[in-house]
């Protein structure tokens, strides 16, 4: 009796534990959101301002990552660039989201012949190299960010509709369906008021986890160069320009390089931590 | 083995018909005139009654479905166009450029796995050590990395800081080393992260409690055992991995100018040469379900349970 009450407070003790990380790296990865935005009304200098007498100058006071091979200040156009590269990501992980769960509840719910010709395609886009199919599709569309964002959409919503499928897969036969079907549910309001609430959760779960790639992809096509126009300051992008000056400037190279990692690392770990606690909670 | 491997095959049509589809609906919904295109990148001037020449010539006037039909016929026979900048054929170029993203891939992969699973299964054993710790630290930046943040910062650290290596990646032995490098070290990451969570879970199945109460060494656990179970998991890893590997070599060629399919399809793409990019997804996406196809395959070798399903 007495071991059985220590046991059960180790594991409260252990989920207490996970929901403090939880909301501690949540609280980190919302101010990062929060900056992201506003960073662009309290920048310290033009990021677009070229200066010709301070090219490739190394951090200073006045500077503090430097500046590129434009004479730009390095620390500005980084925090310009968080907005365009952060805003892309979170765009594009709801897009895949909404349309990865729709396709997936809809192919899960009715099955089928339609679920049968929905899943092929995901396996034949899930047999071919995602990056690859993006670069060809962005290359041959023109660079833009809109287009670098439908490059990766072409093939990214794939695994949030084969989650989403087998989650609603599940919670079909469940006995609460087949009950408000007999009593002339339609399926439409069985899909939005029985079966959604209930995989939406883990999808969540799968969406936070999946931040880190998205990101990942989209820097490695915009430093690639079929991200945003030039001018305009986002990470990839600000690798792309400033490789060529690797041994003149690299905190120009680096600064960037940096950011993406040190961002990718926050968003993954916030999506661990959320995916250890809705683990434990289900066990 | 004949039976089921057999059926895998068969399976695979589909998906490749689907892929030239895919490929070809690719070139066909890109803006712009072909024909243009070709004239433009030859250079000359282009008049009206030469472009419908070669629209004509490149059977641009005729459907879809027919100019799709003679486009596979053709890639069946090994001819997948001719490149609009030179006008020389596709394939020895895709060919030769293959040959250098194989060997990088096959290097990197190689190199990854002897990394990467004796350090999974040592921290598997050494967990929460200070070992663990650190190499937990490590997998997980390598993970979160940029693969061109990996690859500047080696060209930085060997060819600028020490000049161990000429900036640009000589075809060789020696200018290999740090594309692989660069394309090993996400590679590592994953893989040692994977195979430690696997050999933890097999580490506390109930068989290897049993096996060390009846006085088996611990070696002959882990090395008959363990990872023998854990081998698939890790295998599909690998395979899941092969796909991010090819993706991720198109940036680490580019860096470092090394002649593979990347950076051909990289040069096409800024020529708009679109009938090499066009031939480089082709052959990317087909390299990639062989993988696929080997993948399970091996599968089968492992563990023979797998034929009767």
């Amino acid at each position: 009796m007495k071991k059985e009450k220590q046991k059960l407070s180790r594991t409260q003790l252990k989920k207490l534990k996970m929901k403090r990380k939880v909301i501690i790296w949540g609280v980190i990865v919302s101010f990062v959101l929060i900056m992201s935005f506003m960073a662009p009304f309290f920048l310290p200098q033009d990021p677009l301002e070229t200066n010709a007498l301070m090219m490739r100058k190394p951090p200073s006071f006045e500077h503090p990552l430097g500046t590129d091979n434009l004479g730009r200040d390095v620390f500005s156009r980084l925090l310009a660039g968080a907005r365009t590269s952060i805003f892309a990501t979170i765009m594009l992980v709801i897009f895949s989201f909404i349309v990865g769960t729709t396709i997936g509840v809809v192919c899960g719910y009715y099955g089928g012949f339609l679920d049968d010709i929905v899943m092929r395609f995901t396996d034949i886009l899930l047999s071919v190299p995602q990056l690859v199919l993006a670069i060809a599709v962005a290359g041959m569309l023109g660079g833009s960010l809109v287009n670098t964002l439908i490059a990766i959409g072409i093939t990214s919503w794939t695994s949030y509709a084969r989650l989403a499928r087998s989650h609603a897969m599940r919670i079909r036969q469940l006995p609460f369906i087949n009950a408000c079907r007999l009593t002339g549910t339609s399926d439409a309001t069985i899909i939005m008021s029985h079966v959604v609430p209930n995989l939406v959760g883990p999808m969540l779960v799968n969406a936070t986890l999946e931040i880190g790639s998205t990101m990942l992809n989209i820097a490695g096509l915009s430093f690639l160069g079929l991200g945003v126009a030039p001018p305009t300051p986002e990470w990839g992008a600000m690798v792309s320009e400033s490789r060529n000056y690797l041994q003149l400037a690299p905190w120009a190279v680096f600064s960037p390089a940096i950011a993406i990692l040190v961002t990718v690392m926050l968003f993954n770990y916030f999506g661990e931590s959320v995916c250890d606690l809705t683990n434990t909670k289900e066990a | 083995m004949l039976k089921y491997s057999l059926k895998r095959i068969v399976k695979l049509i589909p998906v490749l018909i689907a892929i030239t589809l895919i490929v070809f609906t690719l070139m066909y919904l890109t803006p712009g005139d072909p024909a243009l295109q070709k004239l433009t990148s030859q250079g000359g001037e282009v008049t009206p009654e030469l472009l419908s020449e070669v629209r004509h010539e490149m059977g641009l006037d005729r459907p879809f479905i027919i100019r799709y039909s003679s486009w596979v016929l053709n890639v069946l026979q090994g001819d997948l166009g001719n490149a609009y900048t030179d006008d020389q054929p596709v394939v020895p170029k895709l060919m030769k450029a293959l040959g250098y993203t194989a060997s990088l891939a096959i290097a990197c992969t190689l190199f990854s796995v002897i990394i990467a699973v004796p350090l999974g299964v040592y921290t598997a054993i050494k967990k929460d050590s200070l070992f663990d710790n650190i190499i937990r630290i490590f997998t997980f930046t390598g993970n979160a990395m940029p693969n061109f943040l990996i690859a500047l910062l080696l060209m930085f650290l060997f060819c600028i800081k020490i000049r161990a290596f000429p900036v640009i990646a000589t075809a060789s032995l020696k200018g290999m080393f740090l594309p692989t490098l660069a394309l090993s070290i996400p590679m590592i990451s994953r893989f040692a992260r994977q195979t430690r969570a696997d050999v933890m879970s097999q580490l506390s199945e109930e068989y290897v409690i049993g096996m060390h109460a009846r006085g088996v060494k611990e070696r002959v656990i882990l090395f008959r055992n363990v990872l023998h179970n854990s081998a698939g998991s890790i295998i599909t890893i690998v395979s899941l991995q092969i796909r991010v590997l090819i993706g991720g070599s198109v940036v680490t060629e580019m860096i470092f100018r090394w002649p593979g399919i990347g950076n051909l399809m990289m040069n096409s793409i800024t020529a708009r040469d679109f009938p090499v990019v066009q031939g480089a997804v082709l052959i990317l996406a087909t390299l990639q379900i062989l993988v696929n196809l080997l993948t399970d395959l091996s599968y089968f070798l492992i563990d023979k349970r797998i034929s009767l399903e």
